[in-house]
């Protein structure tokens, strides 16, 4: 296994990124004017990364296929982000968000880099209010914070329901005194299409201007994909419409090994689906679970009428409820981790106690907090015996303060309030854990180029904790990558500007017009979203949040099969050489049709349930996933070799020298 | 329900544009707005059309992406939401529905329903940051406590989606409700008074310099909004200007 270096420093655990920090080499400030880097993807990881190194002084690149860097979808993230200052008091630290974090991923994550995650949270906080990022705070004027799930300390800060648009606003004002300084080029409405590599280094991209068609081709001396995750390739998913693989694909088909492909995020709190034309999932955030109460009815014909709309569930009695994470996990109860939330809640439905049309939905209920919290102001407010109308309003001001937008956005989908009726959600598909194999650098096997955020694999292991992905996302981009590209940069500082004319970036050119060229000339029977909708259909149907043998082994010939007919008989409208949304489509849903596939095999190959990816064959009496670290504890880093069938699994073993292998256990 | 569609189809920047009629049946209260547009395009294609091209991303009323004028409203008929938040309830059978891009000189149609809004990233390039380097090393974020209603009111200045409906709103294309709101963002915090003057005289001059028209004070902007984001923004910046430039 050679060839897995995770390049993990030696030392203690908590010494390890100081002292690695003081070992490496750095670029002089003079030189860093001579380096250039492309940065693909303006989320909180790629925005943050392109303003750090442009700050420092390189010449940074960065491209999106959004027509601003602010729309990246990190936006979406509502609920928080994690950091360990421990303001409030409850014992919260470094260690503590280390072990959580590796904990809650089902301990299949790498320990050196999660505890450098939880070192640098903190200052995270620290620089996101020097930008001007108006975090909740308290009356005495200090922070506010709040918990999420899996986690007995409130560490969560946030701005209401948009701390992912605030932080990314952060970032994305960062980025903006770079272009104005003319440190960055910002490449608004274009996509990455291939990496271009020279003597074995990445050395610059491929990238299409989505307004004009042209093909354009970018040199630099580093090239750092934040492109995200790839839960769209379930057609239906939180995910925004745009989000895709094709520059980690891309990069992957160039050299760079894809480490756990199975490891997706089925997040407990989404709405419904209401029919077939459903485009996409809307998130109610998790910070819901901290006043909502989650259940179902008790009885089987309960449900039923429930279902056929006979039956209100407010007319449903106190002891006719089930509130099922708070049965089988009474420590943490409706703050358990999303992974065991969410099939508690499919174990639920299965069993035919589902409350809407489909069966599929579980209620998230507020009676309760709005109660306590009318109870609570009637007696600070002084009002001496209140009656129950007054305890509601007062409960639900209250309840409006913290969660207003999410209850609007509810009410415009779903068309009930949930202030008088209790909210309906199942899980949906929201984050992808796997993702580019990156070392301690946060580089991948390609030399030069790098990987950071949720287009990564590194921290989250099976499962991601709540208000974790926004963390990652700025502490690699503002605070790893700008440190660690520097030691592969010292080298570069007398390479010269690398020319686009060379036989690499022809041949690299070459094959992207091909590959365009076969997309529009398809024989046009289907068009490109029958064939995303299909391939959702199988995903969720055989990979999603539980998978057995068989059903893995029917996906994988059938996604392949799925594949073959969308190359034969897509059919892309317009050309190629304007602005054409099929075509952009087509080229995502051709990568989605081979990532599938690597996913369907790696979670066939993960003979065990661990975090988010549970197999039916292996779980425990109680239904608890049973996770295999005799035969399991590595990181599975699939190398390209043609087909998705022919990748050839690496492992890298994860050691763990500072945190003792457990059970997990929220009861 | 049957919907009667007028649709904006223009090629490209360079060529003209004109409206185009389709009919939908079968369409239900469920499905979101765009949802509509999704089965309408999914039918162009069977019948070898090109599909509308219109800008989408969040579907989720976050991103700001989505920029449609439906019947003469940015966003359509309902307040406080964008467009792929609107559902098909909001219509009824029988309904025609005009759908356009937001329009104002300074953002041009790229193609059929998108245009260029390029102009609102150069304003916030032009000031729209308070200027720290990520160090590390920054003051603890609890050593200043920042007063709860300014912070709030600074949050809501700064929920600001950039979507541009303001401007699409306003019938001199002003983008005024929405430099405000950059600058209202930081003027509330202790923080983004230190760079102050600069920051809304430079803002200002971008806006201009792309071509927004004034503000004339009719409040169209602040009732389209799908984030709600108040006229006391354009208020604050006037005055924030007013004494920048007495200073400058």
């Amino acid at each position: 296994m050679g060839i897995l270096d995770s390049k993990v420093p030696k030392g203690p655990l908590a010494d390890k990124w100081t002292q690695h920090k003081n070992d490496i080499d750095l670029v002089n400030p003079a030189n860093k004017r001579n380096i250039d880097i492309i940065v693909v993807g303006t989320g909180l990881a790629g925005g943050s990364a392109a303003a750090t190194l442009a700050e420092l002084g390189y010449n940074v690149k960065t491209f999106c296929y959004q027509d601003s860097p602010r729309r990246a979808h990190s936006i979406a993230a509502q609920g928080g982000i994690n950091a360990s200052k421990n303001y409030q008091g409850d014992g919260d630290s470094d260690y503590r968000l280390f072990y959580d974090t590796i904990k809650g991923g089902d301990y299949r994550s790498r320990e050196a880099n999660v505890y450098r995650l939880a070192e640098v949270s903190g200052n995270i906080i620290d620089q996101c209010v020097a930008q001007g990022v108006p975090f909740a705070r308290e009356y005495g004027g200090l922070l506010d914070n709040r918990s999420f799930g899996g986690v007995l300390v409130s560490r969560t800060f946030y701005a209401k329901g948009q701390t992912g648009q605030q932080l990314l606003l952060g970032a994305y004002s960062a980025m903006n005194r770079q272009i104005q300084r003319g440190k960055i080029r910002s490449y608004t409405r274009h996509e990455m299409l291939d990496l271009v590599k020279v003597d074995g280094k990445a050395r610059g991209i491929i990238a299409r201007n989505l307004v004009t068609g042209e093909i354009e081709r970018h040199s630099a001396h580093a090239v750092v994909i934040a492109s995200g995750g790839y839960g769209n390739l379930f057609f239906l998913s939180t995910y925004c419409m745009g989000a895709n693989v094709m520059a980690a694909w891309r990069t992957h088909r160039r050299g760079a090994f894809f480490a756990n492909p199975c490891f997706t995020q089925i997040h407990p709190t989404c709405i419904p689906v209401s029919g077939e034309h459903q485009s996409k999932l809307t998130l109610m955030s998790e910070s819901l679970r901290n006043d909502g109460r989650i259940w179902v009815p008790k009885k089987l014909e309960d449900a039923k009428a429930i279902r056929e709309g006979k039956l209100k569930p407010t007319e449903l009695k106190e002891e006719d409820r089930d509130y099922y994470l708070e049965r089988r996990y009474p420590a943490f109860g409706n703050l358990v981790p999303r992974d065991v939330a969410s099939r508690a809640a499919k174990e639920r439905c299965d069993a035919g106690y589902g409350v809407n049309k489909t069966g599929e939905a579980v209620y998230l209920d507020f009676a309760a907090a709005i109660k306590r919290y009318g109870t609570e102001k009637a007696y600070t407010s002084g009002i001496k015996d209140p009656d129950a109308d007054t305890v509601r309003q007062l409960g639900e001001e209250i309840i409006e303060a913290k969660y207003g937008n999410l209850f609007q956005m509810y009410e415009k989908i779903v068309d009930q309030n949930p202030y008088k009726t209790p909210m309906m959600i199942y899980p949906a598909v929201h984050y992808t854990m796997g993702g580019l194999w990156v070392d301690y650098n946060l580089q991948t096997t390609v030399p030069g180029c790098y990987s950071v955020g949720e287009s990564n694999f590194s921290d989250h292991g099976a499962n991601r904790l709540g208000a974790s992905a926004l963390m990652q996302g700025l502490a690699d981009g503002y605070f790893v990558l700008p440190y660690t590209i520097g030691d592969y940069l010292s080298d570069d500082i007398r390479t010269g500007k690398i020319p686009t004319d060379s036989p690499e970036f022809e041949e690299a050119e070459k094959h992207v017009t091909e590959r365009i060229n076969k997309l529009m000339s398809g024989k046009g029977l289907h068009s490109v979203d029958y064939y995303h909708k299909k391939l959702g259909k199988i995903m969720w149907d055989k990979c999603g949040m539980s998978r057995n043998e068989k059903g893995l082994k029917e996906a994988i010939k059938e996604i392949a099969a799925l594949r073959k007919d969308f190359w034969e008989n897509v059919k892309v409208t317009g050309e190629a050489n304007s602005k054409n949304q099929e075509l952009e489509k087509a080229g995502r849903v051709a990568d989605f049709l081979e990532i599938g596939e690597l996913f369907a095999k790696d979670a066939l190959e993960r003979k065990e349930s661990c975090g988010g990816h549970f197999r039916e064959e292996y779980q425990t009496p109680e239904g608890e996933a049973l996770r295999d670290d005799k035969n399991f504890k590595y990181v599975a880093a699939w190398e390209y070799k043609g087909e998705p069938k022919d990748a050839k699994l690496h492992k890298e073993d994860l050691v763990y020298e500072n945190i003792e292998l457990k059970t997990r256990s929220y009861k | 329900m049957k919907i009667y569609l007028k649709i904006w189809r223009q090629k490209d920047a360079a060529s003209k544009g004109k409206m185009v009629d389709y009919t939908m049946e079968g369409i239900e209260g469920d499905m979101s707005f765009l949802e509509m547009l999704d089965i309408l395009n999914e039918e162009l294609i069977t019948k070898g059309e090109e599909p509308i091209e219109f800008d989408h991303d969040c579907r989720e009323g976050i991103c700001g992406t989505c920029s449609l004028q439906i019947n003469g409203r940015p966003h359509g008929p309902d307040t406080m939401i964008t467009a792929c938040q609107l559902h098909m309830r909001s219509f009824n059978d029988g309904d025609t529905i005009t759908i356009e891009p937001f329009r104002a000189k300074a953002f041009p149609v790229i193609k059929d329903l998108i245009i260029d809004r390029t102009a609102f990233d150069r304003i916030q390039q032009a000031g729209g940051f308070i200027s720290v380097n990520t160090s590390g090393h920054t003051i603890d974020a609890n050593s200043i406590p920042i007063e709860k209603e300014k912070a709030d009111d600074s949050f809501y200045a700064a929920a600001c989606i950039g979507c541009g409906a303001c401007v699409a709103a306003c019938k001199n294309a002003s983008a005024m409700l929405f430099t405000s709101a950059k600058v209202s963002q930081f003027a509330l915090l202790p923080q983004g008074r230190v760079e102050a003057t600069d920051r809304v005289l430079n803002m200002v001059r971008q806006m201009d310099i792309e071509g927004f028209g004034n503000c004339t004070n009719t409040g169209a902007c602040e009732v389209e909004c799908p984030k709600g984001i108040s006229l006391e923004n354009i208020a604050r910046m006037n005055r924030e200007y007013l004494s920048a430039s007495l200073k400058g």
